[in-house]
């Protein structure tokens, strides 16, 4: 049984990541996942959460927005309308979006749509969680 | 015959126009050089959502997908990527007689949503219906672009305001070579033929949360990531079509004054030899 899959990230400008990875852990609409190789057939639709890439003993990490994910016993492709690695986010804008989204929430007035705000919040924490 | 000073002139003013079209060249192959690399580098996302699509719908043919079906309404929308600026030879015109002439485009029934003014204004003087105007995003496309569109188009859908939704633009195949192309962008159908390069199921794919959900998720993003693309091709065509009327009118500019230069030396000589006739003459007269 192989023990290494191919893992690739697409985001609509370029190709992100590629390569064969152990394991991958990442968060969809219904809960984190962590996928192994050997996985059986799935499509899920990613939440925002942060992406863990396992090489082996090397962990990589990147902010993982929206998009998709496509599982194959021995391949997996994340289709990323927007992932980034620790080093290109931008914290202070993060931590403000945080700041913005919750006050927003915190209104509870009619006109403030409380699914975006919840989704920019969670995109600015999945973005802080990387700060370290 | 023209006089010397007016073949002077208009030598001096084609020399201009040429190298202001040479200039133009110049800058549009450099321009045409990072646009293609940008729409070669968003092609591997689109193949994959592409493939993705449709191995998910062979194996679940039986979905019964808004999406996939339809809308009651008559009106088709279209959306016309062309450029906002001009000089690019047959490149904007081909995009609206492109649409002027496809019989599932009636001008009653068509809601253009217009990318680039050029398009636009042909488009708008032919009398179709103008509902959109976004032309400031051919100078740039982002991918957000493309998703704000996309997001506007399928709320006008959900709310039945449109049937079907097309998608005109010049499809870049290489530096001389661009093709205008109107593709059906919803109801999605699968290109013919194109259910071979679908992967084939190892097995029966699962969907999480379900497959409704997924598709109702995938196909905004699939209709996105199509207008991105296109966009990017897009703008790669026009730097090529730029390029090639450029570099043609350069070389009629330097074809006339070469013509130009013959005539001027010819008329250069008659002045002479009429001088010289007029010397002569006049010197013949006193002696």
């Amino acid at each position: 049984m192989a023990d290494v899959m191919k893992l690739k990230v697409i985001t609509p400008e370029e190709e992100f990541y590629e390569g064969e990875v152990t394991m991958v852990e990442l968060t969809t609409t219904e809960g984190n996942i962590g996928i192994y190789p050997q996985h059986i057939p799935l499509t899920a639709v990613v939440a925002p959460g942060v992406l863990k890439i396992h090489e082996g003993s090397e962990v990589k990490e990147a902010a993982l927005l929206s998009g998709f994910i496509t599982i194959m016993p021995d391949a997996v492709t994340i289709m990323a309308e927007a992932v980034e690695w620790p080093d290109e986010i931008d914290f202070k804008r993060a931590e403000e979006a945080k700041t913005r989204a919750e006050k927003r929430l915190a209104t509870q007035s009619a006109d403030v749509d409380v699914l975006r705000a919840e989704l920019a919040l969670r995109r600015a924490i999945t973005r802080l969680e990387l700060k370290h | 015959m023209a006089s010397m000073r007016d073949i002077k002139r208009r030598r001096a003013s084609i020399q201009s126009t040429g190298q202001i079209t040479k200039a133009m060249k110049l800058v549009s192959t450099v321009k045409l050089q990072k646009s293609r690399t940008k729409a070669e580098s968003s092609k591997p996302y689109f193949d994959q959502m592409y493939a993705t699509i449709a191995s998910m719908l062979e194996r679940s043919g039986t979905i019964d997908h808004k999406y996939l079906r339809a809308g009651d309404s008559p009106k088709k929308a279209v959306i016309a990527i062309t450029s906002n600026r001009g000089l690019a030879g047959g490149y904007n015109n081909n995009i609206v007689k492109l649409i002027m002439g496809s019989a599932d485009l009636p001008k009653a029934d068509t809601k253009v949503y217009a990318i680039g003014k050029k398009g636009m204004d042909g488009l708008a003087k032919k009398g179709y219906e103008i509902t959109a105007d976004c032309c400031e995003v051919i100078n740039e496309p982002q991918y957000q672009d493309a998703a704000d569109l996309t997001k506007e188009l399928l709320e006008a859908f959900g709310r039945n305001e449109i049937g079907e939704i097309y998608l005109a633009y010049t499809s870049f195949k290489n530096t001389v070579v661009h093709v205008p192309k109107l593709i059906k962008l919803l109801p999605f159908t699968m290109e013919e033929g194109g259910k071979d390069e679908a992967p084939k199921a190892q097995a029966l794919m699962n969907y999480e949360p379900n497959a409704e959900a997924v598709l109702d998720m995938i196909i905004p993003k699939y209709m996105s990531s199509l207008i991105y693309g296109a966009l990017l091709e897009a703008v790669a065509s026009e730097n090529g079509a730029r390029m090639t009327a450029m570099d043609s009118a350069t070389n009629n500019a330097e074809e006339m004054l070469a013509k130009l230069e013959l005539q001027y030396n010819r008329a250069r000589q008659g002045s002479i030899t009429q001088e010289l006739t007029e010397i002569i003459a006049g010197a013949n007269a006193i002696s």
